[in-house]
């Protein structure tokens, strides 16, 4: 079973994505920044990382940066949460090595099926 | 499968309102003239929170309003626009507005529009008068700048992967799925670029695809396809009608994109300078941590009980005893450990107390014209959450008095030789098993005339009476009392120091004053650090104990019949050193028998409530114990005069007396003398 | 489920559907009953706290594990002779319904007796008595191996003006 790392500083995403994709039958772990996130990443493997942008401690590029530095990570999916209104955010979060994005606001609906193209 | 987002509304509501409160004192900060980025940093990513979670949860309004402080916040963190006071103020507002939408959210009333449509387009004025547009609102358009007509044919699509492009997480198989899920998909692999199988690194991406889509296919589609990947390789796309041009470098997808900087310069975040509490936290509902304190609360009666029977065990002989008898202490260790460690739990720093007044002192002081330095200390002392809800309301009174009434206006301080900026003092610290905190000012002090004035006025003292230093003092907390020229509408209609010393009396806490003329008041409150423990003294009346609040006792003597005196129609008093107190026979009260129908032989618990003091006839005084309260409504009804019950160790029901309530019944019936002073207190 | 219940409440017969086992008790040389499904347990006698200010057949409260329940004298309430607790007097713990709440109470009776089964359709409405048990704590009369039984109606053994707070000492 795919398992999903989420990211988000923001407690009530955090639940939304979790229920969500649980719901939708993956495994998925949380964390509050992406400094927990790396971390978490050290120890455990994971399919795919959902990571917001903006949070406290270590922001969602850095993490993005960090995880491609890792061997188990060089070919993980990473995508980044953004909002439509930064779309530099995208490139940024590409140029530092996610596969792509997802635009929020979004509706669970939204995120499963981008779950499911890249974890088919 | 549908996922009901309502359920994550409470999380976000309750989310939004510490991401504004973390904004309100950054922006405090930034007005004390701080320039810190990482400061302008925390407001923006507040904003940028909710606006997030408004959109995602279907907030509509919280979400465009948040859109434009955010985007406020945007231009200043990258330096376009300079903060000036009227932004802070503007952003202040803004605050304030955005709670009163998340409270309305939170109650289901209807959010007021008025004030918000009013700042926001002071706020949209505001962003378009620096000449920039707006960054893109909500509905972000995508230009493409090929025709978007569908082509009944299809698509021809030259996919060529560079080469490191597994390194993006990317999977063109997933690609090449999704183009299949659209149409008819022919694929045709290239492997020209495809390395001796020696030469070649796993890792890197050789090869590439001619595609045919046939079918009703638009061309946004297909781009939608490789959204993510648009860097990563080359790509042509051609409808079916035209040849394939020369591979040439620039796409048409690719000229959709107006920049394609690389990661612009980011400030380093810095590390540890986080507004959340250090350390890892979950958030656990009410509901569960009551239970548990209740279960220890039940532990620790089941312990007593066992203590006891341990006590009184026989017919083992000693080396078993022994064993019992330590096993029985070194649970009573634990136990109140366990305790100790559960009633923990529930407690908060006193900082979420404290956090209002930086900006309550703020806004006040400017309204008022007086200059003030709120200083805070001991804002880590911790008291219990409930304990801590219910102090709010007192200590923003006595606050608001220290501003109203206490600081002077600059000119009579500066007349004085006082600093022009006056200074109020929050302080919190532990002190046994207390929590006390202290508002002090160095303003006026209490005007001893004006309050004997109108006391006289009222009725509280009678002409010609000089009263003591803590007589004058306390006449402040009388009901019915204000010396406010005016009633303010910064201090309150209504709301008395009366009320401040109830509130705080209810929480099983008493409040003192002292004060220097001319130099300033401190008021000292001193509260249980539980609510739900309460160090009582067990008193035996007839065959029943009670338990007297130990901090609602004032002294304990033994009946001296002869300073009894009957006052014709009134019941009581005892004469106590210069004061006539009224005393009230529990046995009576209660209805018990008792041998012992006399005064004379039993002992007198002065208990103050309500300002009062009244003398209760016990038959004995039985030991001190921290008791654990237990509640009479759950199944029965509240009951006059008793705050509730507990469980001693015998495991017997003891009632707890609420002696705020025996008091008024004391002198519900009478009014009673105090001969030192001469004065006649109204009845309640 | 719970209109029918209203509807057999307001005759006087409120009996849910299933459960029509009822646990006797002597009370004055009477046999009465009460819901088997809302007893939550018997106890012996023990010490009870009085409180003051209560009607004389709230003899106090007791403590059951922890809980403070208060408990009724069921002769002192019906009116009827008072008798020295002896051996076989026990406490039989209820869940009632009062004032909109969940209740624990306690009554004291004179020494349980049996449980019995009893269709709905065999309960009785119940004459006026014109005496010790009032028409309203009763449900109805069962009658069981020729003797009769006197169903109680618990919920109103605790009356609404009991539950209010004495705002005043006396």
């Amino acid at each position: 079973m795919a398992t999903i790392l989420a990211v988000d500083d923001s407690a009530s995403m955090r639940q939304m994505v979790v229920m969500t994709l649980k719901g939708a039958g993956y495994d998925v772990v949380e964390a509050v920044d992406g400094a927990a996130a790396l971390q978490l990443a050290k120890s455990k493997s994971f399919n795919l990382v959902l990571t917001d942008v903006n949070m406290p401690k270590m922001d969602g590029i850095t993490l993005t940066r960090e995880l491609r530095a890792l061997p188990a990570y060089k070919f993980t999916p990473i995508l980044t949460l953004t909002t439509e209104s930064a779309a530099d955010k995208k490139q940024e979060g590409k140029a530092a090595g996610a596969t792509g994005w997802l635009v929020k606001p979004f509706n669970p609906e939204q995120l499963i099926s981008t779950v499911k193209r890249v974890l088919g | 499968m549908t996922v009901d987002v309502s359920q994550f509304h409470q999380v976000f509501f309750e989310e939004s309102l510490e991401h504004l409160a973390n904004m309100e004192s950054a922006l405090l900060q930034l007005e004390g003239g701080g320039n810190d980025p990482e400061v302008v940093n925390v407001i923006f990513r507040g904003a940028h929170s909710i606006k997030g979670g408004g959109a995602t949860f279907g907030f509509q309004a919280v979400a465009e309003f948040t859109h434009l402080v955010e985007t406020l916040l945007e231009r200043i963190r990258s330096a376009k626009t300079v903060i000036t006071p009227d932004i802070i103020a503007m952003l202040l507002e803004s605050v304030d507005v955005l709670r009163e939408m998340i409270g309305a959210l939170q109650a289901g009333t209807e959010i007021d529009v008025t004030r918000s449509a009013a700042l926001q387009q002071r706020l949209t004025n505001m962003l378009a008068q620096a000449g920039e547009g707006l960054a893109d609102s909500p509905a972000g358009a995508q230009v493409v700048s090929a025709s978007e007509s569908v082509d009944d044919a299809g698509w021809r699509i030259q996919f060529r992967p560079h080469r490191h492009f597994f390194r993006t997480g990317n999977d063109p198989y997933r690609i090449l799925r999704e183009l299949a899920d659209l149409g008819h998909l022919e694929v045709k692999a290239d492997i020209s670029a495809l390395p001796s199988f020696l030469d070649m690194d796993p890792e890197e991406c050789y090869l590439a695809w001619n595609l045919v889509l046939n079918g009703k296919i638009s061309r946004a589609e297909i781009d939608e396809a490789f959204a993510w990947v648009e860097g990563d390789c080359d790509l042509i796309i051609e409808p079916l009608a035209t040849p394939i041009q020369a591979a040439s470098t620039k796409t048409t997808a690719e000229v959709r994109r107006a920049d394609e900087k690389p990661a612009s310069l980011m400030a380093e975040r810095r590390a540890g300078q986080d507004r959340r509490a250090e350390g890892e936290s979950i958030r656990v509902s009410i509901e569960k941590i009551d239970t548990i304190i209740n279960m220890v609360g039940e532990l620790v009666i089941t312990q007593s009980m066992l203590s006891e029977v341990g006590a009184m065990v026989h017919g083992l002989n000693d080396t078993a005893l022994e064993n019992l008898r330590d096993g029985l202490a070194q649970l009573e260790r634990n136990t109140r450990e366990l305790q100790e460690g559960v009633m923990r739990i529930r407690m908060l720093p006193i900082s979420f107390a404290f956090s209002r007044f930086p900006r309550l002192v703020h806004d006040l002081s400017s309204k008022l014209g007086k200059k003030v330095e709120l200083k805070l200390s001991g804002e880590q002392t911790e008291l219990d959450k409930t304990v801590m809800e219910k102090i709010g309301d007192p200590l923003v009174h006595l606050v608001r008095n220290a501003l109203d009434h206490g600081i002077e206006a600059p000119e009579v301080r500066r007349s004085q030789g006082k600093p022009e900026v006056g200074q109020i003092h929050l302080e919190a610290c532990h002190q046994g098993g207390n929590i006390v905190i202290e508002v002090s000012d160095d303003g006026a002090g209490l005007n001893r005339e004006r309050i004997a004035a109108k006391a006289r006025e009222r009725g509280l003292l009678a002409e010609g009476v000089e009263p003591d230093e803590e007589r004058i003092l306390d006449l402040i907390f009388d009901p019915g009392f204000s010396t406010a020229e005016s009633v303010s509408d910064v201090s309150g209609r209504g709301v008395g120091m009366d009320v401040v010393r109830r509130n705080i009396r209810d929480l099983g806490g008493n409040v003192e004053v002292s004060s220097q003329p001319g130099q300033g008041s401190r008021f000292t409150i001193r509260l249980p650090l539980t609510l739900a423990i309460l160090d009582g003294q067990l008193v035996r009346v007839g065959d029943q104990v009670y338990v007297a609040p130990l901090v609602s006792i004032v002294e304990s003597l033994q009946v001296r019949a002869e300073r009894i005196n009957a006052v014709a129609g009134r019941g009581e008093v005892y004469r106590l050193r210069e004061e006539y107190i009224p005393i009230m026979d529990l046995r009576r009260m209660f209805g018990i028998d008792t041998a012992n129908s006399t005064l004379s032989g039993s002992l007198l618990v002065v208990v103050e409530g309500e300002g009062k003091k009244l003398g209760l006839v016990v038959d004995d005084l039985l030991g001190q114990q921290q008791v654990v309260i237990k509640s009479l409504e759950t199944n029965f009804r509240p009951v006059a005069c008793i705050s509730g019950a507990t469980i001693l160790g015998d495991g017997t029901v003891a009632l707890i007396l609420d002696a705020g309530q025996l008091v008024n019944a004391a002198c519900g019936n009478a009014a009673y003398e105090d001969s030192a002073s001469d004065k006649v207190t109204a009845a309640a | 489920m719970s209109t029918l219940n209203a509807m057999q409440n307001d005759i006087g017969l409120g009996v849910a559907v299933n459960a029509d086992q009822y646990l006797t008790f002597m009370l004055a040389g009477e046999e009465y009953g009460v819901d088997i499904l809302r007893v939550q347990e018997i106890k012996g006698w023990g010490k009870v706290t009085p409180i003051p200010g209560t009607p004389e057949y709230v003899r106090g409260v007791m403590n059951l594990r922890g809980t403070i329940v208060p408990i009724l004298d069921l002769r002192k309430r019906f009116c009827m002779d008072q008798i020295d607790y002896g051996p076989t007097t026990v406490v039989i713990v209820l869940r009632v319904e009062c004032e909109g709440r969940d209740r624990i109470m306690g009554i004291v009776v004179d020494a349980v007796s049996d449980v019995y089964a009893v269709p709905m359709e065999e309960l009785r409405p119940s004459p006026d008595f014109g005496g010790n048990v009032h028409v309203e704590f009763v449900r109805g009369l069962a009658t069981v191996d020729e003797k009769m039984v006197i169903i109680l109606n618990i919920d109103k053994l605790l009356n609404a003006d009991d539950l209010e707070a004495v705002s005043d000492a006396e």
